[in-house]
Formats: structure tokens, C-alpha cells, sequence
């Protein structure tokens, strides 16, 4: 009987691996995925009675409990997690073990702005063929689309990061500032704030190619579009050049700290109230708890600043996927913790832990909004952050090389931040750059 | 030598090829190791060098193109360019305070001879990662030591961490580090000078200045090339202290700011190994050219 299984088994991985062969040598962009290899429901059912080891690559540090508790579900499946690096640190190495062909893992965690370049690559196993199709609806809109490429699903919404800005309440009552609710009031207040304490700034920043996309983002503009190998670059629309337009006062009035995010004098300044702002995605306040703990109910959460008042537009920020590498030994195991993490058991765990959820139901629930953060004075902070999950502007999409865009962002735009270049001159340098190497790669860059 | 010829050629061929592969057998082991950890890697550069792997079309042969491309590459030569300014401006500083070192030590007049000896060369010993962390904390002019000095006397100083100046702070720690090591170099040239020659000198009634001038320094000509070389190969190299910094200073550190900086972010940001091994191989025979003419050229000198 095991035999028997075992062949079928072997049969059947033979099968996916030679359709996914005749996949890679397809000529791409086309829309049906005949790459998807079809694994049933009942195949990853066997692979978990069967057990195994399963490598995970992630930095989010809620799914250890998620593994734990996955493990003690299954008892024969062992899943060893390791931080592989942060962001593009990660993505460096998982790009280097799939070129290598050895120590790719079975799991890894891509942000979604990394996720088409993976796919496009074809790095990654498409889930559709797993059934992820029926998880249409389980995850809201903006991650869901996010995960999507070229007609295929590359990966799991693992968390999302909807914008809100998150402010320090102690210092904007000691200077008597309001909370900001538009960019023309986000302004005026760093103005105000600054001549109140020279030492004490608005926010915080150095050129950071995530945070200039997200606002691009929120204020409509498109900068790319993506159409097979047909790729668009305007980073001077008119979304771009509202941004522009913006950071540019603040940049002239030397109104930002020059300090780089996840750096120690950015945990001090969050803590000392000299960065007095942040707007930033939804999985902040766990960072903000953990990293910040010195300044204990003096954060509070507010809808990001808008650009028409009354609006209610954001954007998502970071937030991160699961996704199955094709190179991974075991993906049948694999998409069974993927699952597990991301639409069961696992986003429970997580969210408790302090996670942004990604799925509806999980996103409604009555106890998730109306949890009190005792961090944030008793704020119920996920009732903002869910409203702003409701206001994605919808439309956005990232490069197929974003990964590399964003390594020369401060190459260009960062001249902003030093100089006397303009921040319109820097993005049309970035958008300049990101072309060429566009066509470099084989793309048609218009 | 030729006298020993004539009998080897009357022997026969059998026994002539026996010889030749004891010869092989112990240049063999060496010559397997050689291969594969020298030559190997240069080869496969050089084979990558040919190709162009795309992310939509995949790998094809190119030939030299890619040679082209980097002679018309801009932010190549401008990280070339930036790294001989380095040279040329960082290297005669260091090497002259460890000259000065050098001799202050050897000229035995100095109190603590041991300690000073000791502590210009203990740079040396820290690690080029830990030692630009420190460095990079000292120059914060928000929370580093500038931003301390700033505070407490009420000045501004100019950020070390700026476009203008980030160069020169390298430069600076550079120097903190190597002076040591070139001091020690300079050293024990120093040692191996015949006291003799000073004791003639002085007898001679020549100062110490003339001592320096005219036995010292043609006495370690010899280690001043070796540093001088070395150096060169330091600087085209430079890729710790920039690479390290750049989280510090994000825009003032270019992707491209040296060249070997600019070949590990062509492969591990950009993905474009071929590339990145031609600017490697490109940067490696420009560097094998300027440390060869140099040598070339004192050595003419010697003569």
C-alpha cells in the first residue's frame, strides 16, 4: 500500500516537474500558466501524514508560534525556521541559493513590492495549481491582488500594512499642535513643531524607496504599469509630482531628521519625542512596543493625512508573503504550512502576537477592533488601521525589478537629501536609471 | 649545467619520459591546488565575462560587449577615478606618518619605545568592519561624537558624513588603521641597517637629518616599494570601510562609490553576474598596470 503511494507520488512529482520545465521554456507573459503543477488537496494531505522537514526563510518573528503549534498538530512534520536577513538582505541570499540550486527553502517570506520579480524570474512555484484559487475572497483586496502575477498566484498574504500615521500625543500637546488630517496641515505642523523645538522634527528620513512609492501610491499616481514585458516608468505623473510637491517643502525647510528608519538614534528619537510622527504601515505597533518601550502611552494612531480633506485614500506599505520556491525540495509540505500560517490556525496566533492581518474574517472581528493596546493609552488602534485597509487606493503596481530599483533609490533621489537636486530631479534620474536597466534585462521600456 | 646535457639526449625516450613524470608527481599536488583555487576562478570570471544572462531572454554569448560597455560606463570610471584620487592623495599621507613613525622609534631617542611601537599598531588588529562601526559613531553629527563636540562648545562642524567630505573620512580611517602596519613594515627595514654605517656617519660629523636622507631611506627603499604597492592594491580595493558606511550615510554612498563596491552591487542588487565579473576583471588588470609601472619604476631608480 505505502509503495504504491510512494510510486504514484514519485509519478505524479515527475509529471510537475516536467510541465514546469516545458513552462520555463514557454515563452512568457502569456496568460494561461501551463508551469502550474497540480498538486491535489488529497496529495498534501499524504505529505502530512508521511512528515518530513520543511526549511521556512522568514524575519517575522510571530510565526514561531505558528510553527510550534503547527508542529504539535502534526507531529511526524518538523518545520525549521531561520531568519535569513531582513528585506532585500534575504532576498540577496535566496537569489544567490536558487542560482546555486542548493539550500533554497521550501518557505520564504517576500514583501510584495519583491514578489513579481521573483515570479518573473520564475522563482516560484505557482499556487493556483495547488487549489489557492478557491482562497479568492479569504484576504482583502490589496494583498490578494498583490500576490497575483502574470495570471498566477505566487504566494499567500502572510501580513499587510495599510498607511496611518502614528504620533507622538506628548509632544503635540506640549506645543499645542493638532493632529494633522491633510498633507497642507502635516506641513504646517512640522513648521510649527520645529520652531517650537529646533531639536524635534516632524518625522524622520533619508530617502527610503518604500515610503516614497506608498505616498506616490496614496496620491493616485501609477508610475509603473507592467504588461507582460511591456513596462511603463513615469515618475513624473501626477500622483508623483503631488509627492514631489510636498516632500520638497519639507526637504528645503530642513524639516526632516536626518536619521535612517531602523537605525539606534530612530529608536531614540522615537523615544526622546525629536521624531514625532511616523506615517507608516499597520504592523508598526509591535515595533513600536518592542523597540520603543521607554515611551509607553505617549504613541497614538490617527488615518493617514490626506490630500483632499474629508478623503479617506491609503496605501499599503511593506507587508509581506509567503511563497513557495520552485527549487524547494518538499512543496506539497510546504504549501501545507503556508496554508496553515496564512488562511487557519496561524493567522489567529499571529495576530494575537501583534501581526496585521491580511484576512477578512480575522480583519472584522469584533475582538480585533475592539482590542485596547494598553502602548497606545488605551487606543483601540485596530479600528483605524482596519478602516485604512478599507481605503487602498486600488490600481497600484510595483515593478518587475523592484528589488533592484529600490537598491539605487538613494543613488538618485537621495541627491534630494543632500544637495541641491530637487526631488523631482531625483525621481526623473531614478526613473532614468530604472529604464536602462530595464532594457538592459530584456524589457520593452517605454 | 650544459655540460650535463649531451647524456640525457643519448638515453632513451622511455626513460626520459619516466624522469618528466617524477618531476610531475611532486609538482603535481601543488599544481592541482594551484588550478583550482588560482586559475579556476580567474577562468570562470573571464567565461561569465562572454555572457549575458537576462531576466527575460536568458543567457547568450556576447563576446567582448560587455568589455565595451565598461569602457563607456560612467559610474565605472567614476568610481575608478574616485579610488585614484584616494590613492593618490591618502596613500603618501599614510605612508609618510609611518615613515615618521617609523624612524621616531628607530631613532632610539623616544621615551616608551615599546608602547608607542605597540600602540600605532594596535589599529591594525581591529577588525576593518569593527573598526569603521566605531569610526562611523564618532562622526554622527546627531548622536556621534561630532554631535557631543557640537554640543558642548556650541560650534557646528561640518558633517563627515556629507557628499563633500565622506571621502576624506574614509581616508581617515584608512589611515588609522594602515599606519601601524606600514610603520612595522618600515621597522624592521630600519632594524636591519648596519649600526656601523651611523657610527661612521657620525664620526663624519653627518646629522641626523643626513643620516636619514642618505642611509635610511636608500637602506628601506626595498620595503617602501612593498608598502607603496601594497597600498595601491588597498586603494583600488577599497570596499569594507564605504560598504559599512553606507547605512550611515545612504546618499552620499553611491552603489557605485568604488569599484569593487559597484561589482557587488551589479551581481547582488542588479543580478548581473557577467557584468559585474567584467568590471571585476577590467578593475584587476588596471590595478596589476599602475602597481607595475610603479614597480617598473623604481627599480630603473635603483639602478
Amino acid at each position: 500500500m505505502a509503495i504504491t503511494r510512494r510510486t504514484f507520488l514519485r509519478s505524479a512529482a515527475a509529471v510537475s516537474v516536467a510541465t514546469a520545465a516545458s513552462g520555463a521554456l514557454a515563452a512568457c507573459g502569456t496568460d494561461d500558466n501551463p508551469s502550474a503543477p497540480t498538486v491535489s488537496a488529497n496529495d498534501v494531505q499524504a505529505a502530512l501524514e508521511k512528515g518530513g522537514t520543511i526549511l521556512v526563510w522568514a524575519w517575522e518573528t510571530t510565526l514561531k508560534d505558528v510553527v510550534t503549534s503547527f508542529q504539535a498538530k502534526y507531529p511526524k512534520v518538523k518545520v525549521e525556521l531561520v531568519n535569513a536577513g531582513t528585506g532585500d538582505k534575504q532576498y540577496t541570499a535566496l537569489q544567490n541559493a536558487i542560482k546555486a540550486g542548493n539550500g533554497v527553502p521550501d518557505l520564504a517570506q517576500i514583501e510584495y513590492y519583491a514578489l513579481p520579480q521573483f515570479a518573473l524570474g520564475k522563482s516560484l512555484t505557482d499556487l493556483s495549481g495547488f487549489g489557492a484559487g478557491s482562497l479568492d475572497g479569504t484576504f482583502t483586496p490589496g494583498p490578494w491582488a498583490s500576490v497575483k502575477a502574470g495570471g498566477g498566484i505566487f504566494g499567500l498574504p502572510m501580513d499587510s500594512g495599510p498607511m496611518a500615521l502614528f504620533y507622538n500625543k506628548k509632544v503635540f500637546d506640549t506645543h499645542g499642535i493638532a493632529v494633522p488630517a491633510t498633507w497642507d496641515e502635516y506641513v504646517a505642523a512640522a513648521k510649527k513643531l520645529h520652531a517650537a523645538d529646533p531639536k524635534a522634527y516632524i518625522t524622520n528620513d533619508t530617502g527610503d524607496a518604500g515610503f516614497t512609492t506608498s505616498m506616490i501610491w496614496q496620491a493616485a499616481g501609477k508610475p509603473f504599469s507592467v504588461d507582460g514585458t511591456n513596462v511603463k516608468i513615469n515618475l513624473a505623473d501626477t500622483g508623483s509630482a503631488k509627492f514631489a510637491g510636498l516632500w520638497q517643502q519639507l526637504l528645503t525647510d530642513k524639516l526632516l531628521a536626518p536619521v535612517g528608519s531602523w537605525s539606534d538614534g530612530w529608536y531614540k528619537g522615537l523615544a526622546d519625542g525629536s521624531i514625532a510622527t511616523l506615517v507608516i504601515g499597520a504592523w508598526m505597533p509591535a515595533n513600536l512596543e518592542s523597540g520603543v518601550a521607554a515611551a509607553k502611552g505617549d504613541w497614538r494612531v490617527a488615518p493617514m493625512p490626506q490630500w483632499t480633506a474629508g478623503g479617506n485614500a491609503t496605501a499599503e506599505n511593506g507587508g509581506s508573503s509567503l511563497a513557495i520556491p520552485k527549487a524547494g525540495k518538499n512543496n506539497a509540505l510546504a504549501y501545507a504550512f503556508l496554508k496553515y500560517a496564512t488562511a487557519e490556525e496561524g493567522v489567529k496566533i499571529r495576530v494575537d502576537k501583534g501581526a496585521f492581518p491580511a484576512t477578512n474574517a480575522e480583519l472584522k472581528s469584533d475582538a480585533f477592533a475592539n482590542k485596547e493596546f494598553p502602548y497606545f493609552g488605551g487606543q483601540k488602534v485596530n479600528q483605524v488601521l482596519g478602516q485604512s485597509a478599507a481605503g487602498v487606493v486600488s490600481g497600484w503596481s510595483y515593478l518587475p525589478f523592484q528589488v533592484y530599483a529600490n537598491s539605487i533609490f538613494n543613488d538618485t533621489v537621495g541627491k534630494a537629501y543632500v544637495s541641491s537636486t530637487t526631488l523631482s530631479d531625483g525621481l526623473k534620474a531614478w526613473q532614468d536609471a530604472c529604464a536602462k536597466y530595464g532594457k538592459e534585462q530584456g524589457f520593452t521600456v517605454s | 649545467m650544459a655540460l650535463l646535457e649531451p647524456p640525457a639526449i643519448k638515453r632513451t625516450g622511455k626513460r626520459r619520459q619516466r624522469r618528466s613524470w617524477t618531476g610531475w608527481a611532486f609538482a603535481g599536488p601543488f599544481m592541482a591546488v594551484f588550478a583550482f583555487v588560482f586559475l579556476a576562478p580567474i577562468a570562470y570570471a573571464i567565461y561569465l565575462s562572454f555572457f549575458r544572462t537576462r531576466l527575460i531572454g536568458g543567457t547568450s554569448f556576447v563576446g567582448l560587449e560587455n568589455y565595451k560597455n565598461v569602457f563607456t560606463d560612467a559610474q565605472f570610471w567614476s568610481a575608478a577615478g574616485r579610488v585614484t584620487l584616494f590613492l593618490l592623495v591618502q596613500v603618501p599621507i599614510m605612508l609618510f606618518l609611518a615613515l615618521l613613525v617609523a624612524l621616531a622609534i628607530d631613532s632610539g631617542r623616544l621615551y616608551g619605545k615599546a608602547f608607542f611601537r605597540v600602540t600605532v599598531f594596535m589599529p591594525y588588529a581591529v577588525p576593518a568592519v569593527v573598526a569603521t562601526l566605531m569610526w562611523g559613531f564618532m562622526y554622527g553629527n546627531r548622536f556621534g561624537l561630532v554631535a557631543n563636540i557640537n554640543e558642548a562648545l556650541g560650534t557646528t562642524l561640518p558633517d563627515p558624513l556629507s557628499p563633500g567630505l565622506i571621502l576624506a573620512s574614509i581616508g581617515n580611517i584608512v589611515t588609522w588603521e594602515f599606519v601601524g602596519y606600514n610603520m612595522l613594515i618600515f621597522y624592521s627595514a630600519l632594524q636591519v641597517v648596519p649600526k656601523t654605517l651611523y657610527e661612521a656617519a657620525e664620526i663624519d660629523g653627518a646629522s641626523q637629518l643626513r643620516i636619514i636622507r642618505s642611509i635610511k631611506l636608500p637602506a628601506i627603499r626595498g620595503a617602501l616599494l612593498v608598502a607603496t604597492i601594497f597600498s595601491i592594491i588597498g586603494s583600488f580595493q577599497l570596499f569594507n570601510e564605504p560598504s559599512i558606511l553606507k547605512s550611515l550615510a545612504p546618499n552620499a554612498i553611491t552603489t557605485y562609490f568604488t569599484p569593487n563596491l559597484y561589482a557587488y552591487s551589479l551581481s547582488f542588487s542588479g543580478q548581473q553576474y557577467n557584468y559585474s565579473a567584467t568590471v571585476a576583471i577590467v578593475m584587476a588588470l588596471l590595478t596589476m598596470i599602475v602597481a607595475y609601472a610603479v614597480q617598473l619604476r623604481s627599480s630603473r631608480k635603483e639602478r
